[in-house]
């Protein structure tokens, strides 16, 4: 039993603290995300959420005099250990960001854009690809026309689905989505989640969520973050029923966010 | 409902009208000066202007003939300090706004950039004539186009720098940040999404380091000789049209000679500036439709 949960453990957090220069925004965390899961992290603003995401693709690292403690694992491997190369581990775990950010250039270039600089240059192979990563992020049939045409010409929801293709050409095992669908409308952001739910399938999810009926409706696990640090940790429907904490169910009643 | 005395709307409404009065007075006044100017040297300088003027070698010390050789000169000259200037610029205006955070490095980097570019341009000439022409005259012969295009670019490269890292620090950091998060590389992401986008601006600072380079006399007074001869290569001596101007005012006294020059000096600024709008509006429009 345990060597099947190791097996099948992704992301591996062991008393990971965070620091903006002298300012700690992540206290102590210790988190456990298994493959295939879509992972929800919930919290009020500035709770370090987003923070604990960009962790996991060490964007934090554009950031000076940021500083990371403890121990993180993906697949194994720490992701700190200074023989790491964060451009092959930003391959593996790709991120989507709160504000679609497609590159101005057209639909099919965006997509093409990281197997190109993985040195794929073969058309044919290239437009395979494009056409698998739309088609998983559900948008080929709205786009198959128009592949030539300039990405900022659709509209937000779209443009949240491409940069989701984006990140799929690369064939991580990973997606971080922060915050994926808080610049959406309300169709938008059910295409979105609905395509969230055919993720699991080949990756592990890890989304942070201002959304409370989000994480409730697309997480298996949730993670409360409260001040940087975790709070409770549990399956989504568990910690929604009954949370152990007081201040989880605050939160989750409304008390405060 | 609101109280107002009368005399007080009365009162603001009257500083609007003495404020709108003295801010397009200052608007007239600029207008006016530009086109007296252009009006009173283009009058003067335009009929001096043909193809003999153009194309001619002077003759007296510039009081009779043509300005070719100037015009050679100041080709020869832009030619030089942007094939030079423009890669340093802008590579250093990538370093410093792409690869190193902010710090005791970047500080003291931008603090020289500015420190540069206040610098009045006959230091740079002062600087020129004894570094370029006389320490290394050996391999820059002396005064020539090459002593005055070294030391144009150390007088041009804070503007290009400047203006490039505006340029590159337009470009939005959630796209760069999309890119870095693929798992690309750094110069990856500066070649595909960062230059692209800050080409516009990047290729604007060099057009008006080349205009810069044509106005400027005082840091090539000293560096380039001040030959009438026609340049045939980067170690001959050289004047430009500027340093034609006024060294033919200064030795000659002929003003008509001068304001020809001066005619075609202007008529080119014009150009290279229209030139330079144009391009911006076709490079944007090039990189981002």
């Amino acid at each position: 039993m345990t060597d099947q949960k190791e097996k099948n453990m992704m992301i591996e957090v062991e008393g990971l603290n965070f620091f903006y220069g002298q300012t700690q925004a992540l206290n102590d965390i210790s988190l456990d995300i298994y493959k295939n899961e879509i992972f929800a992290l919930i919290g009020p603003s500035g709770c370090g959420k987003s923070t604990f995401l960009r962790v996991l693709n060490r964007m934090n690292d554009l950031i000076p005099k940021t500083s990371v403690q403890g121990t993180v694992r993906i697949a194994g491997q720490d992701i700190y250990d200074p023989n790491v190369d964060v451009v092959e581990l930003r391959k593996s775990v790709g991120m989507v960001f709160q504000k679609p950010n497609p590159f101005p250039i057209s639909i099919f270039d965006n997509v093409a854009y990281g197997p190109k600089a993985n040195g794929i240059k073969n058309k044919k192979k290239l437009m395979e690809i494009v056409e698998e990563s739309l088609r998983q992020a559900a948008l080929w049939d709205e786009v198959k026309d128009r592949l030539h045409e300039n990405a900022m010409g659709l509209s937000g929801g779209q443009q949240q689905r491409l940069c989701i293709a984006r990140v799929m050409a690369v064939k991580p095992e990973i997606i971080l989505m922060d915050e994926p669908t808080s610049a959406l409308d309300p169709l938008a952001t059910f295409k979105v989640e609905e395509l969230m739910n055919d993720l699991r399938k080949d990756y592990t999810v890890v989304i942070v969520t201002h959304n409370m009926e989000q994480a409730a409706r697309i997480s298996d696990k949730t993670a409360f973050f409260l001040d940087g640090s975790v709070i409770e940790t549990n399956d989504t429907d568990e910690l929604f029923l009954n949370p152990k904490e007081q201040q989880t169910e605050d939160y989750i009643t409304g008390k405060f966010g | 409902m609101l109280d107002v005395k009368p005399n007080h709307l009365i009162r603001v409404q009257r500083n609007q009208r003495v404020a709108f009065t003295l801010l397009s007075l200052a608007a007239a006044f600029t207008v006016v000066i530009l086109l007296a100017i252009l009006f009173y040297i283009l009058s003067q300088g335009l009929s001096v202007i043909s193809m003999e003027f153009l194309l001619e070698e002077p003759r007296s010390m510039g009081a009779e003939g043509g300005v070719f050789p100037a015009i050679v000169g100041t080709v020869y000259l832009v030619a030089i300090i942007i094939l030079i200037a423009a890669p340093i610029g802008v590579g250093t205006a990538i370093f410093l706004n792409e690869y190193i955070s902010d710090g005791p490095l970047k500080k003291t980097l931008r603090f020289a950039t500015e420190l540069l570019a206040g610098i009045p341009s006959i230091i740079f000439g002062m600087f020129g004539f004894i570094f370029f022409v006389i320490v290394l005259g050996d391999y820059t012969g002396g005064w020539s186009i090459l002593s005055g295009g070294l030391t144009g670019v150390i007088m041009i490269l804070p503007i290009i720098i400047r203006a490039s890292e505006e340029a590159l620090r337009s470009v939005p950091n959630d796209l760069k940040e999309g890119s870095l998060a693929l798992g690309t590389t750094r110069w990856y992401t500066i070649k595909k999404v960062v230059l692209p986008l800050a080409i516009p601006g990047i290729t604007t600072s060099i057009i008006l380091a080349i205009g810069r380079v044509i106005g400027e006399t005082a840091a090539f007074l000293l560096t380039l000789g001040g030959s009438l001869l026609l340049a045939t290569s980067i170690f001959d001596g050289g004047r430009t049209l500027a340093l034609h101007l006024y060294l033919v005012a200064m030795e000659t006294g002929n003003t008509d000679m001068a304001f020809g020059a001066g005619a075609v000096l202007v008529i080119l600024i014009l150009i290279i500036n229209f030139a330079a709008e144009a391009l911006f509006k076709l490079l944007v429009r090039r990189f981002s439709a």
